[in-house]
């Protein structure tokens, strides 16, 4: 079983956001740098399977030069090779990133795909949808439970009607939703492997331009902090004041 | 080429609550881009829905009802909602940032490389430019993009919209949609459903949450955020730690990896604060926080916080609501 896991490098989920110079990305001083969560509960679970029934799992990660650190995170962790498509930035939309990922795994072998179900970062979602339908490969997301056989995976869907278990022919594209795996954490041998494992580096062309970022800005800030003496109190300001029952 | 194409999604027979939103904010842009506003319904029994449609306001509707569209997939629904696309030929699609909304969005960019806008909170066309908000980060910050592509796809998110309000008997012409062959040619066949969720809204879509933290101990005292709920009727939520621990489901948590949400009120109960869940539902409404501990972060975003102890303020607060509610 051939398994690609594309991974994404993001800010921890307990970063303070702060807008950098530019007013349109991040300041990434102070801010620690993680695998997306829900990219690393799929590369956990493309491991298990690995250890399950044989075969390779490739990490893909398009990001910066500094993303080789979570490249080599992947690899301690048990990943066997690693595509790193090296983004000088400048932004691109979910269909302009989806292009280059689907290219790399196209020319990578693949019996199943396997993505977070969201980068927390963008917050788009989309990635994992977009690079099945570029490759013509049925996509399955939010998966909590994913189970591969010989040319078929049996999955379980978290959707708004309950757990679908759904089968799909492989190779197919599965999303990772939060149940699917706990991550593992990398063991010392594992860390002293990855640094002998391969690294594919390539440089990619710069984005299109047809989705440009023209500003970022903190949320409005809240103005919260008023205390209320007790419940009977709150119900009354609830319906007569906040007018939300 | 200015006219807006919206999806509408339905679920047990009626167009869902989102479709109002799609349609409201269709209707504005379709006036900004000085074009018609066509809306899509595809599902078996897709054609008893499209009254629902005009009234809401399409111009004309499209249709694509089949048996195979019984469940959601992917594979099932790209092919006719591409060629209601294609027959549309809109500047802008539009559909509900819902489970099947952010499935069909990304399916549909790839199927017309369409420029994807996801889960945005405001969103104009002034100009012929596509110019959207969409928090990013889990709500830590606000991007503004613009889009210069043909085809513009965006999914909004959900009760962050002005609804359009139904004209019941208004009518549009309606269209059939070649729905494709069958269920044979769906790679992704869904065998069954478990664990059928209750008939309760999806968080992202409820009015009103009622989230636990670890502050009420343990699973067993799960009945006061529940009872709470019942009380206004909300959906219950939790925080990371609950779920972390192991005392409710995943599909429960609210946060930067749980669920974002912007409900009308959102009740935080023994919930601290952490910035990964305030990050999931700072854009509600209306936040109440009760809280045994005065410095708790969750009271910084709070409108209206109680300081005291959730075990007692709960079932109190429960039938002042039943009590001011039922006035």
């Amino acid at each position: 079983m051939d398994l690609v896991v594309c991974i994404k490098r993001v800010p921890d989920s307990a970063a303070r956001i702060k807008v950098g110079a530019d007013g349109k990305s991040i300041d990434p001083g102070g801010v620690d740098f993680v695998i997306s969560p829900y990219d690393e509960m799929a590369l956990e679970r493309a491991l298990q399977i690995k250890e399950e029934k044989g075969g390779t799992v490739t990490v893909v990660c398009l990001g910066p030069a500094e993303a080789g650190k979570e490249i080599r995170q992947a690899l301690a962790m048990g990943a066997d090779k690693a595509l790193h498509l090296k983004d000088a930035g400048g932004g691109r939309g979910p269909l302009g990133v989806a292009k280059l990922l689907a290219e790399a795994v196209g020319g990578l072998p693949h019996d199943a795909v396997l993505f977070g179900r969201q980068a927390i970062d963008s917050d788009n979602g989309a990635v994992g949808v977009l690079v099945a339908g570029l490759l013509g490969l049925p996509c399955v997301t939010l998966c909590t439970k994913i189970d591969l056989d010989a040319g078929k995976g049996t999955v379980h869907r978290e959707s708004e009607a309950g757990t679908e278990v759904i089968e799909v022919k492989l190779p197919a594209v599965f999303t990772a939703q939060r149940g699917l795996a706990e991550p593992r954490y990398p063991s010392i041998k594992g860390i002293m492997m990855a640094k002998k494992k391969p690294i594919d580096e390539r440089d990619v062309p710069p984005p299109s331009g047809r989705l440009q970022v023209e500003k970022l800005e903190p949320p409005a800030e809240r103005k919260g902090g008023r205390k209320v003496a007790d419940a009977k109190e709150l119900a009354r300001l609830l319906r007569e004041e906040a007018k939300v029952i | 080429m200015g006219s807006v194409c919206a999806f509408l999604e339905s679920a047990k027979g009626k167009l869902k609550k989102s479709c109002a939103e799609v349609m409201g904010e269709g209707r504005r842009l379709a006036g900004e881009l000085g074009g018609s506003l066509d809306a899509v319904i595809l599902g078996k029994g897709a054609t008893a829905l499209a009254g629902d449609a005009a009234a809401l306001g399409a111009d004309r509707v499209l249709v694509g009802d089949a048996d195979h569209l019984a469940n959601f997939t992917i594979d099932g629904f790209i092919r006719p909602l591409a060629k209601a696309v294609a027959a549309s030929s809109p500047r802008l699609v539009l559909m509900a940032a819902s489970v099947a909304g952010k499935d069909l969005a990304p399916a549909l960019a790839a199927a017309t490389k369409g420029a994807l806008l996801a889960d945005v909170t405001a969103i104009s066309a002034k100009g012929g430019t596509v110019r959207v908000t969409k928090p990013v980060y889990a709500g830590k910050a606000l991007s503004t993009l613009a889009a210069s592509s043909e085809l513009v796809i965006a999914t909004l998110r959900p009760n962050v919209f002005r609804p359009a309000a139904p004209e019941p008997g208004r009518k549009a012409p309606v269209e059939v949609v070649e729905t494709g062959k069958s269920a044979a040619e769906i790679r992704t066949v869904v065998r069954e459903v478990l664990a059928k969720a209750s008939e309760k809204l999806d968080l992202t879509e409820a009015d009103i949450i009622v989230s636990g933290g670890r502050g009420l101990k343990g699973p067993e005292n799960w009945h006061l955020v529940e009872d709470l709920a019942e009380a206004v009727g909300g959906v219950v939520g939790a925080s990371r730690a609950v779920v972390d621990a192991g005392w409710r489901p995943h599909s429960e948590q609210v946060g930067q990896t749980g669920k974002t949400v912007s409900p009308k009120l959102y009740i935080a109960i023994a919930i601290s604060g952490a910035i990964q869940h305030l990050a999931g539902m700072r854009t509600s409404k209306c936040i109440v926080a009760i809280n045994i501990d005065p410095e708790a972060p969750i009271f910084k975003v709070a409108d209206y916080g109680i300081v005291g102890d959730a075990f007692e303020i709960c079932p109190l607060l429960a039938s002042e609501l039943k009590r001011v509610i039922g006035v």
